[in-house]
């Protein structure tokens, strides 16, 4: 975690609706607000549903937002609107997509697809220029320069993912968004991307939004964690804090659900099953969201929505449980 | 403890374009009653070419049987005639899938696919299907089976889809049930649903389980047994608390080191370098002699053969011979408190 606790991004009440038909819109992320520091990782985690990846776009502008804004170094990212400062903007941030056969262009040769970026921001003078710096990317993310000229589909899962980190990192982004980088990839494979990452970011001082589902990669990337249930945040916490200590009963319910390899450990470990499956974003339930599921569900959890609270220094939670208006139901 | 799945020295190719892959090469193991054997590796260790090699679902051309039996209730399922293997599926032997959307049949409800099986194995009359269908149904925890029954597949969320297979494969309590990634497609607090009711129904039923994957958090959750793939090959095999506390195979080690811990705080994650081998060409020693880092020469000349570690645990690997040099387990791979491992 990064001494100086310097914003780069403030995302206030972003929402995020798609229209579905004339009576129905998906609320994917409706409203959520928290900060992303200078060089921290921020990893966003919940099922699939809740929204994560919507608002990993959104916050990119790779989708408009339905309400709310997005601050990127003081300045609101949905608002930009001339060309050149729309450039500017996205040479700032970058993104590394799940499948990696799916988001390299079949067609092109590895060395264009990492220097499209390049290309489009004028980013060198020369081809001489260009080709080194596509060497020098090539090896930056572990690969060798002859890879260069070969094609996507000679590449194995994990060393595609490098090539799209290779892609991601050619404009000298500020901020990544990584979308389930490492969920396509063999265990094995998935540490080596994992350390990848950490090491570039080390090295450059960059800025991870980590989206993902699997908790325990999550845990060991992020400095803090944000946890979404159905379009909302119902947690952020230092990624320790929130392993050691979960408030929200979903938290606790995610980080119980998760196999430990460890056959002792899983043997007398009391895990919290969740019934049922989420609802839809659609039609969610009325107050808290998460109430039809919650084992702990209070009475005005179905009347009223819990407020997004700061319940101590760098650790939010939504949930009455921790409100002390409501406080008297059970704490265990 | 007795033996009712003998999986002998099977090995299963595919002729593909220009050249043989061989996806099984020379692996047994046995099957006990109630038991979970779990079969764990990486995608292309050949997990689920020998899981559908007992089912007999592998398309045969391009694959095909090279060498080896299976043998269940004396019989090699490797010569039986496909009319005969229709007795065995689905009564005898039962399967599930990773993907529940893509194994269920879209044009046909629920009940019907539950019904199959019940009226062609066990000469049930339609309504007789029926009801045995709601009962199922109730049993996998599905709410109202009443009305659930005559839905269609796409009317069912992921993990309910996933507990409708779960029914399908068990309706006529087969001896066997293999599940291949049962959970790798759903959500964590679904999969934690979906695997207490294997186990449950496990109890009740007692069937033995043959579960594939590739996530260790599973295994040591399911598996009495563990069976390690590596390039087509079982490079490790033992009792769940023997490959998890006492492993000797180097690729099990970087497969526990490589598992961020959730308990620890660690810096970097163990890793295993470079991509696993090629199967239309393969190392002629051992599958992991090129990502190994204690490998010798020995190891690029000749694949090891089994060391018994005790009466369960057998490992193939040349740091086990006499002549190799003495190899600690890493510390990433060593797991939980000594006390286990003491």
């Amino acid at each position: 975690m990064p001494s100086t606790k310097e914003k780069l991004l403030e995302i206030k009440d972003l929402k995020k609706h798609f229209k579905l038909d004339r009576k129905s819109i998906l609320k994917a992320v409706d409203g959520i607000s928290f900060d992303i520091y200078q060089g921290e990782t921020f990893g966003l985690v919940g099922e699939s549903g809740c929204g994560k990846s919507t608002a990993g776009r959104t916050i990119m502008r790779m989708y408009e937002a339905t309400d709310g804004k997005v601050d990127f170094v003081g300045r609101n990212v949905h608002h930009i609107q001339s060309k050149r400062e729309i450039k500017e903007f996205n040479k700032s941030m970058q993104m590394i997509f799940q499948d990696p056969y799916a988001s390299l262009n079949p067609r092109m040769t590895v060395k264009d697809i990492i220097a499209e970026g390049i290309d489009i921001h004028g980013l060198i003078k020369s081809p001489k220029e260009r080709a080194e710096r596509v060497n020098e990317l090539l090896e930056l993310v572990g690969l060798n320069k002859d890879h260069g000229s070969r094609f996507p589909h000679e590449f194995s899962g994990g060393q595609r993912q490098r090539i799209g980190i290779a892609r991601a990192l050619a404009v000298n982004p500020e901020f990544i968004v990584a979308d389930e980088p490492i969920s396509a990839l063999d265990v094995s494979i998935q540490a080596q991307i994992v350390n990848l990452l950490k090491r570039l970011q080390k090295d450059h001082g960059l800025t991870y939004l980590f989206i993902a589902h699997d908790l325990s990669m999550v845990k060991h990337i992020s400095d803090r964690v944000g946890v979404m249930y159905l379009g909302k945040m119902v947690e952020i916490a230092k990624s320790n804090e929130l392993y050691h200590e979960p408030l929200h009963p979903y938290t606790r319910a995610l980080i119980s659900a998760i196999p430990v390899p460890n056959p002792q450990l899983e043997r007398t470990r009391e895990r919290i099953i969740l019934e049922g499956d989420v609802p839809s974003p659609v039609n969610p339930p009325s107050g808290c969201r998460f109430r039809t599921r919650c084992p702990l569900a209070m009475d005005v959890c179905s009347r009223v929505e819990p407020e997004w609270q700061e319940y101590k220094e760098d650790r939010w939670v939504a949930c009455h449980l921790y409100d002390e208006r409501y406080k008297e139901g059970s704490l265990a | 403890m007795n033996k009712i799945l003998e999986v002998k020295d099977l090995s299963v190719s595919f002729d593909t374009y220009g050249a043989e892959v061989k996806a099984v090469r020379g692996v047994s193991f046995d099957l006990e009653e109630k038991e979970t054997l779990a079969i764990v590796g990486e995608s292309g260790s050949g997990k689920s070419v020998t899981a559908q090699s007992i089912m007999r679902l592998i398309q045969m051309p391009p694959g095909k049987f090279v060498n080896g039996s299976i043998l269940f209730n004396g019989e090699d399922l490797t010569e039986k005639p496909e009319k005969q293997m229709e007795n065995i599926r689905g009564k005898e032997i039962g399967m599930i899938f990773q993907d529940p959307m893509t194994s269920l049949n879209p044009t046909m409800t629920i009940g019907k696919q539950i019904a199959e099986g019940l009226i062609k194995h066990r000469n049930m009359s339609k309504k007789e299907a029926h009801l045995k269908g709601i009962e199922l149904l109730k049993l996998v925890g599905i709410p109202t089976p009443e009305v659930r029954i005559n839905q269609y597949p796409h009317e069912y969320s992921g993990g309910m889809r996933q507990r409708a297979m779960i029914a399908i494969a068990l309706a006529c309590n087969p001896k066997i049930l293999i599940a291949d990634e049962p959970t790798t497609a759903l959500d964590v607090t679904i999969q934690a649903q979906i695997l207490d009711l294997m186990r449950g129904l496990q109890e009740e039923t007692g069937t033995a389980i043959i579960l594939i994957t590739h996530d260790l958090g599973i295994v040591a959750n399911m598996a009495s047994r563990v069976a390690v793939m590596y390039g087509g090959k079982i490079v490790e095999t033992g009792t769940v608390d023997e490959i998890f506390y006492h492993p000797k195979h180097p690729y099990t080690w970087g497969l526990l080191g490589s598992m961020p811990k959730l308990d620890i705080e660690e810096e970097e994650l163990q890793v295993i370098p470079g991509s696993p081998p090629d199967l239309a060409d393969p190392p002629k020693g051992c599958p992991f002699v090129t990502r190994c880092p204690y490998a010798m020469s020995a190891c690029t000349k000749q694949m090891p053969a089994y060391t018994n570690i005790s009466d369960t645990q057998k490992t193939a690997c040349w740091l086990l011979d006499d002549r190799a040099p003495e190899v600690q387990i890493p510390e990433s791979a060593i797991v939980g408190g000594s006390e286990i491992n003491a």
